[in-house]
């Protein structure tokens, strides 16, 4: 039977947590993403699954927690907003070096610095182009509902430990504090872990196991990297999701992904009703990147307006895939800003079918 | 010699299996090789090499994989406490062990440290003190004594620039999520009897889940001291010992 | 009257810091003139008096001393 509620974006995930059968949270207050460890603090799902919920002393600690719980083979997630991001950048890169499973979440404000607590997308280039050091990629999957941060748990948790790689849930201040209809999926037993990467205690009569992300040798450390390469090239084969509304016959198109696709979407619509045959191109995954949807239909569009809640840092993975086919212009508010559908609009007509 | 002694009834002392058969990497003299090998050798008495998860940190001993032979994570500089927070967690009755030098627990660690034995995490710490930085190649530690000279500390430590040599351990003994603070050494035979007897008394009351047990080693750096390793450890006895006095320094109460 | 004891070195591990000679209540034990293949002088026996006290195995740093005692 289907479980029906009205839910905040960052309970609905929390809740959506327990039910993915997760084993750990560790986590740091931070607005606008607090209600996750509240709601879980709350809900007792020690009780319910025997999930650990923890508030670790800073951000740096929670991921670090993570990599330990994460090393067992454990489900484990954190959940911050983009300076406590920041923080756990080093952590990432440990965890992505070491190729263990996690869940991360950035519930977006606006930057650069403390900034402002209000809904942005400016921490694209940090969760898709690496953010901390070392060639390294997340998976990085981007709702646009409450649904969907509640879904792409479940997807995010599955991801990571077929690819052994964090996955990163890209949402924002918007998803995260907005209250929506939500279908929830059924309790998932949690699983104890069984893996041979895994520090689950040594096996009698075996080698030891043991978790790191150093090689000191140089020959040693590019193996590593190319077989984190092969793993990505894989990621990208597989694990594109994007969404197409009304691209068949589309002579423009917009594109956005998260809050902003939405908001793109009434633009869109406002379009239609003036007799412009525009789409919306809306990535889910921001990596691995829709590039060959892109380059496909940027064979048949007169150009593509890429609309963010930043200075324009999803454009550069759009014009890369574009490769110079038709023309990509940006349209954003940032530092908090949301953009109106009116002025959507207008930047379409003015940028790219006026200009 | 009439007969011959070296005959498997008579073997009265060999390398433990809890460790590795690698050559550590350690520069001769150095006590971060005795002070793995009794905690290994408490690992392989108290028959836990199976319950056992280490955590290793960064500096000398980033390696201490290659040597424990236990299943063990590689945390990042200062956060092994973090890390074993989260291994305890999810793995309550695994016994687990951090091990970790004066940059990693008492610099860029303090706050991994502090609140994981505020929160009383039912962890063994092994500290290892020698007042500086060895990997990196002599650099200033937090716990370089006064006066002492270091790489960036050139003209000797002056405390009233380059702060005073801190006791992390007193500190943490004040924390109520400390259960056991020990403050031992490794030099001379007696002393690697009772630190390793401090150890294996950490270890068991992990089984209590009364708190976080904490054993320091005061120890050397003859590298990075520019001394050979006999001379290193005169000079910590008449230099460091005086500074970080040995003993318990909190013991349970409750025992 | 001490019971007799034996020492065995691995030499190629030995990184002759000669922390084990000044730990031996017997003397038994010094640097060799020789090196190993490593160029550390290693740990020799250079007589009988051993009595398989542990002492330099459990001061050894890299665990190359085993040691035996007559029953």
């Amino acid at each position: 039977m289907k479980e029906l509620r009205l839910m905040k974006g960052n309970e609905a995930l929390a809740e959506a947590a327990i039910r993915a059968g997760a084993d750990a949270y560790f986590g740091y207050p931070i607005t606008p993403q607090s209600e996750v460890i509240e709601y879980l603090m709350a809900n007792k799902p020690e009780d319910r699954t025997g999930m650990v919920v923890l508030q670790a002393e800073s951000e740096i600690a929670a991921i670090n927690m993570v990599y330990g719980a994460a090393g067992c083979g454990k489900k484990a997630m954190t959940s911050s907003s983009s300076p406590g991001m920041s923080l756990k950048q080093e952590g990432i890169s440990y965890i992505a070096g070491a190729e263990l499973p996690c869940l991360l979440v950035n519930v977006v404000r606006g930057g650069p610095g403390l900034g402002t607590i209000q809904p942005s997308q400016s921490d694209y280039f940090q969760s898709v182009k690496g953010g901390g050091h070392g060639d390294y990629k997340l998976i990085v999957l981007a709702p646009a509902t409450v649904q969907e941060s509640v879904d792409y748990v479940k997807l995010g948790f599955e991801l990571a430990f077929k690819y052994r790689n964090p996955v990163m849930i890209q949402s924002d201040g918007i998803i995260g504090q907005m209250m929506e209809k939500v279908e929830l999926f059924e309790q998932m037993p949690r699983v104890e872990p069984d893996y041979d990467w895994a520090t689950l205690g040594k096996k009698k009569d075996q080698p030891s196991t043991f978790i790191t992300s150093l090689q000191l040798q140089a020959e040693e450390q590019e193996k590593v990297n190319l077989r984190l390469q092969a793993k990505y090239r894989e990621i990208e084969k597989n694990e594109v999701l994007f969404e197409e509304i009304n691209c068949d016959d589309a002579e423009y198109l917009f594109t956005a992904f998260g809050s902003c696709a939405r908001i793109t979407r009434k633009a869109m619509e406002m379009a239609r009703a003036k007799g412009i045959k525009v789409g919306l191109l809306r990535p889910q995954t921001l990596y691995p990147f829709p590039t060959e949807a892109f380059s496909k239909i940027a064979d048949k569009v007169k150009g593509i307006l890429c609309v963010e809640m930043n200075a324009g840092q999803m454009i550069e993975d759009v014009r890369l895939s574009v490769n110079g086919k038709t023309r990509v212009e940006h349209f954003g508010r940032f530092g908090g800003m949301i953009p109106n559908p009116d002025e959507i609009l207008n930047a379409l007509e003015q940028k790219i079918i006026g200009g | 010699m009439s007969e011959n002694l070296i005959t498997p009834e008579n073997l009265v002392y060999q390398k433990t299996e809890a460790m590795t058969d690698r050559i550590l990497h350690y520069c001769p003299g150095c006590g971060h090789g005795t002070a793995h090998r009794i905690l290994a050798e408490v690992i392989e008495e108290m028959g836990i090499q199976e319950q056992t998860i280490g955590v290793a940190p960064v500096g000398c001993s980033v390696l201490a994989y290659y040597y424990f032979n236990v299943d063990m994570q590689e945390a990042a500089h200062g956060r092994a406490p973090a890390v074993a927070t989260g291994i305890k967690r999810v793995f309550p009755d695994k016994y687990v062990f951090t091990y970790q030098g004066d940059g990693d627990l008492a610099a860029i660690g303090t706050a991994e440290t502090i609140h994981a034995i505020n929160r009383g995490e039912n962890i063994l710490i092994v500290f290892i003190n020698n007042g500086i930085y060895g990997m990196t190649g002599g650099q200033m530690a937090p716990t370089t004594l006064q006066g002492m000279k270091s790489s960036t500390s050139p003209f000797g430590r002056d405390t009233k620039t380059m702060g005073s040599p801190l006791k992390i351990t007193e500190l943490i003994a004040q924390l109520p999520g400390a259960y056991f603070v020990t403050r031992q050494a490794v030099h001379k035979p007696a002393n690697v009897r009772k630190a390793k007897k401090a150890i294996k008394k950490a270890m068991e009351y992990q089984k209590l889940n009364k708190g976080t047990c904490f054993v320091e080693i005061v120890s050397n750096c003859p590298s990075n001291w520019k001394m050979t390793p006999v001379q290193s450890n005169k000079w910590m006895e008449e230099n460091m010992f005086p500074f970080y006095p040995l003993g318990d320094i909190k013991v349970p109460e409750d025992k | 009257m001490a019971k007799r004891g034996d020492v065995v070195i691995d030499i190629e591990k030995c990184k002759g810091c000669e922390v084990c000679v000044s730990a031996c209540p017997q003397e038994v034990l010094a640097l060799a003139p020789e090196v190993n293949k490593k160029g550390y002088h290693y740990a020799v026996k250079v007589n009988s008096d051993c009595t398989g006290c542990t002492n330099c195995a459990i001061v050894c740093p890299d665990a190359v001393i085993t040691v035996y005692r007559e029953k």
